[in-house]
């Protein structure tokens, strides 16, 4: 019994720290590119605010759109947060690892976007069409190169559960400096940027038609069903940035339930999060946005990026 | 059991024949509306019996023999069914089931009375020699039931015979069915020479001593026979036309099931009748086309902005993940890993149910959208989902499914397809780990490509406004459509979330061929799945399912405790200052793909022409025309030379036919001499 409600207990501490992290997370980020800009910017902890206004605020719907509409922002919502249940954050082996590995939380991802393309479609606008084309054709060469990214990272640990891997890197700290290691963290590092739409894939501040893609699809959306959209996305920027420190650099992570060990696994979180996250930032204030149909050869590099760590880890041996 | 769906299916067939004849002093028309209810009733039941004979076989693991008549030159035909014939054998009666109730609402269009019967006599014979093909257990009984179905396909693609599209798709269908055939038969004859009998039993049992380039051969005529029916790249030029050609119930029939008579084969030739090693370059060489298949087929699909045209080509593309499992198996064997052959074959096996699940449900929801609105350009469509509400929410299940999200059935096989292949890297073997992660990647392309289409597919179909008055005035179908594709739909979330019920089906499947349990690499649990191989992983639908539904609770809480009782405005979309918005506004299916196209623009080649004509000046147009046409390489690199070279050697033999006697004297007497030279 006491076992169950640890298993639900470390779950609930989980889906807390993404929930409350992820804005967080974004404030920052935002307050570095303001710095960076010699602004004062927002704020960090204005995403909250935000979040709570939205929530507040009376909803628009289309005359136009069904229950798809409607439906979208849950489901997205509740998708991530299945995510963070299954991505090592701040304990390893995660109580509720089995119920998916790396693939699943692919396809788990796939199911939210899934689920905003037609959400984008729904509203009859020409914006929401826009967005929905770009963020499947962009998301289908995202797709082959985050998996092979993955199993680059899970062809060690022979297993594409996440908690394995991060076990296994954490009791053989040699295979971090692997070449095939280092390459692989490159190519999902590219990933995560094209997968949580940032500079240089996309701008999630703009508006403009030339260069949306995310947030062209979910233009039509207001009030709570946006402050979840906004939430979820906030959210898969936060586990993505966590996956890629515990993949690659798992230091500090707790490998077992007591006090200190969480304490300690929470402090190390946070710290190499904002790390990533000012990097993310760093990148967002140098970089200018890639033409559209420029993204393809920088995931080409990601994806040959992982097929070279692949190919190093055949010739050069686990 | 099995008499009963036999003769049911028979009966079927009689009952269309009679409607045919012309009765006199009897309402025609009540008549021809019973007449099609007792045959597709029929059709039904034999289905069920089928169903339940497949699985009583499968759960009691006894198989199943029945000795129909002895024939003095072939041996007996006799109908074994092990279990392989028995998982396809739920395959077909599954979707047999689903559709035989749907054709009772969408015939109903159907008026013309002589039309019909033909039409209810083709159905019943397509479902009987379906049963036949997978259960026969001698290789000219199992000939002449694939020669029933080539043909009652035929007759059924054509049945819409006044256009000339149809009847030109017809002809493509027969000639490469013919063609496929015609290696099948030279397959079985390799076969028979050694064997000296034309059971499949005593094929099996002298294969160890065929020599491997004979079994390379016997093997490669299975791949082009059966791969035609299948719908392989590059043999599947017939099938984007041929299946939108036919009624949209015959299909899904065709797209769930026929095609998968093609893997049916291909799985009893290279594992069964060529016995338990295979070379590894077979393997290789199914991964190769298996790839290319998929994602061809799914990159084609894009392009696509027929409804039924793109369903078609996404059978392509399944074809080719299931293809995968098959090869990932073959390869494995030949290395001496029982159990990952068995995994992956289990994967593809298991993608097989769905796929004719998921993609019969698909073509149904199309049948339906055409019934209600006379079109299958979805350029036409829109905002169909407020008028055809169940089609438009079992068609989503259906493009879900085949998109592979969780925790639906499509995900369920994919997820094992991925697991299987990665489990190649511990293999040592250079050629299968180079093959492996551009696998890998592909079908995740493929996945992620699949996606993209089918949110073009329901997006531009059901979602938004209405782009034409086809779609304006359209009503929902019947109710016996509706409950068909109900059951399918609930059937793919059923199975997505047990997918451990469909794993302890195939366990004795790939028993016979691997002696090992699937259980020993994957464990069997309902909800679960769970390999042991390696550091072990599994994925849970069951749970996945459960916890989406409990997480929902978490965003409804917090919007109920922060934000109160929702408050809602109902106004109009955006229309960038414009007064309102046209439904011509939006997007189009074209302008969707676009991105796509533009990527992908050395696969896909698309060429488009604009024409613009003005009377004034330039800038005031009065007619443009756009066209835009995708050239299949297939066509232009293999087809098209191929055609040519059969013409010119046509020509060439023109020659010989001189119309002088004396020259056709010589030919005999010629021939005749070479006769008393070479057969002494």
């Amino acid at each position: 019994m006491s076992d169950t409600l640890l298993i639900i207990a470390s779950a609930l501490v989980q889906l807390c720290i993404v929930l409350i992290g992820a804005p967080l997370i974004a404030g920052i980020i935002k307050k570095v590119k303001a710095r960076m800009q010699n602004r004062k910017g927002a704020p960090v902890l204005q995403p909250y605010s935000d979040l709570n206004k939205l929530l507040k605020k009376e909803v628009i719907l289309s005359s136009s759109s069904s229950w798809v509409f409607r439906a979208t922002p849950y489901i997205v919502f509740t998708s991530i947060l299945l995510i963070a249940l299954l991505i090592p954050t701040l304990i390893v082996p995660v109580s509720l690892h089995w119920i998916g590995d790396i693939i699943t939380v692919v396809y788990l991802l796939a199911l939210g976007r899934f689920f905003t393309a037609l959400a984008g479609l729904d509203t009859a606008s020409a914006f929401g069409g826009l967005g929905s084309s770009r963020e499947m054709s962009i998301a289908s060469i995202i797709e082959p190169a985050m998996m092979l990214a993955i199993v680059a990272s899970a062809v060690t640990a022979g297993s594409t559960d996440l908690s394995v891997i991060v076990s296994s890197l954490v009791s053989s700290p040699v295979s971090l400096i692997h070449p095939a290691h280092m390459l692989a963290f490159i190519g999902l590092f590219i990933v995560t940027i094209a997968e949580t739409g940032r500079i240089p894939v996309d701008n999630p501040e703009t508006h403009l038609e030339l260069t949306m893609i995310h947030e062209a699809m979910i233009l039509e959306y207001s009030g709570r069903y946006l402050a979840f959209i906004e939430w979820a996305s906030q959210m898969k920027l936060f586990l993505f940035l966590a996956l890629l420190s515990n993949m690659f650099f798992p230091v500090g992570i707790a490998t077992s339930v007591t006090a200190a060990a969480l304490i300690v696994g929470a402090v190390s979180l946070l710290a190499k999060v904002v790390v990533l996250a000012v990097v993310v930032a760093v990148i967002e204030s140098t970089n200018a946005k890639l033409r559209l149909f420029r993204v393809p050869e920088l995931l080409m590099v990601a994806f040959i990026l992982s097929l070279l760590a692949l190919i190093l880890y055949f010739i050069i041996g686990g | 059991m099995l008499f009963i769906s036999l003769g049911g299916f028979g009966i079927g067939a009689i009952i269309g024949l009679l409607l045919c004849l012309r009765v006199k002093g009897l309402n025609s028309q009540k008549l021809l509306a019973a007449g099609k209810n007792i045959a597709f009733g029929i059709a039904f039941l034999s289905s069920a019996a089928a169903f339940v004979l497949g699985l009583r076989i499968i759960l009691s693991r006894q198989e199943l023999s029945v000795k129909l008549l002895q024939t003095p030159l072939w041996g007996s035909f006799s109908l074994r069914i092990d279990f392989l014939s028995a998982f396809f054998l739920l395959v077909v009666s599954l979707l047999g089931c689903a559709v035989s109730l749907y054709s009772i609402g969408y015939t109903k269009q159907f008026t013309h009375r002589g039309k019909t019967g033909i039409f209810l006599f083709l159905y019943s014979a397509l479902l009987l020699s379906l049963v036949g093909v997978v259960t026969a257990g001698n290789a000219v009984l199992f000939l002449i039931m694939w020669e029933v179905m080539a043909l009652a396909n035929y007759f059924l693609i054509e049945y819409e015979h006044e256009s000339v599209s149809t009847r030109k798709a017809g002809f493509l269908y027969i000639t490469m069915t013919h063609i496929g055939t015609a290696i099948l038969v030279i397959m079985f004859m390799i076969l028979h020479s050694y064997a000296h009998s034309f059971e499949f039993t005593a094929m099996g049992a002298v294969m160890g001593t065929i020599p491997p380039l004979v079994r390379s051969i016997v093997f490669l005529c299975a791949l082009i026979g059966f791969g035609v029916k299948a719908g392989l790249m590059p043999l599947h030029i017939w099938l984007p036309e041929a299946h939108p050609a036919a009624p949209s119930n015959v299909s899904a029939i065709m797209s769930g099931v026929v095609i998968k008579t093609g893997i049916y084969g291909i799985v009893r030739v290279s594992f069964d009748l060529l016995g338990a090693n295979p070379l590894e370059w077979w393997g290789i060489l199914v991964l190769g086309i298996a790839v290319v298949s998929a994602v061809l087929g799914v990159l084609y699909a894009l392009m696509e902005h027929d409804l039924k045209r793109l369903l078609a080509y996404h059978s392509v593309e399944n074809i080719g993940i299931i293809l995968m499992g098959v090869g990932g198996a073959l390869c494995f064997s030949s290395l001496g890993h029982p159990t990952l052959a068995a995994l992956a074959l289990t994967a593809g096996l298991f993608h097989v149910l769905n796929h004719a699940l998921f993609k019969g449900l698909l073509f149904l929801g199309a049948g339906s959208v055409n019934q209600a609105t006379h079109t299958r350009n979805i350029e036409e469509l829109g905002g169909l989902i407020g008028h055809l509400p169940w089609t438009a929410m079992f068609f989503l299940v259906g493009a879900a499914a085949i998109s592979a999200l969780p925790p639906l059935n499509g995900f369920a096989s994919e997820w094992l397809t991925f697991q299987a292949l990665l489990f190649g890297f511990n293999v040592s073997d250079f050629a299968l780990k180079l093959a492996i992660p551009l696998t890998i990647a592909l079908l995740a392309l493929t996945g992620a490509l699949a996606a993209a289409c089918f949110v073009k597919a329901f997006g531009i179909t059901f979602l938004g406004g209405a782009r034409s008055h086809h779609a304006e005035n359209a009503i929902e179908s019947p109710m016996t459509m509706i409950v068909a594709m109900g059951a399918l739909a609930a059937l793919c979330i059923v199975i997505g979330i047990l997918p451990g019920s469909v794993l302890t089906l195939l366990d004795p499947v790939t028993n016979a061929f691997f002696a090992v349990h699937i259980g020993s690499a994957a464990q069997l649990n309902p909800g679960t799945l769970l390999i042991q191989q390696g550091g072990g992983t599994s994925s849970s639908p069951l749970f996945i399912a459960l916890l989406l539904a409990g997480l929902l609770l978490v965003p409804i809480v917090i919007a109920v405790a922060v934000g109160g009782r929702i408050r809602k405005r109902i106004a109009m979309t955006w229309a960038c200052g414009l007064e309102r918005i046209e439904p011509q506004m939006q997007y189009t299916a074209t302008g969707f793909s676009k991105p796509i196209r533009m990527i992908f623009s050395n696969i896909v080649r698309a060429r488009h022409e604009i024409e613009i004509e003005n009377e004034i000046s330039p800038y005031f147009r009065s007619t443009i025309r756009y066209e835009l046409k995708t050239e299949s390489i297939f066509h232009k690199y293999l087809y098209r030379p191929l055609n040519r070279a059969v013409l010119n050697s046509a020509h060439m033999l023109r020659n010989l036919q001189t119309g002088h006697l004396q020259t056709y004297l010589a030919y005999i007497f010629i021939t005749l001499i070479l006769l008393l030279i070479f057969a002494r």
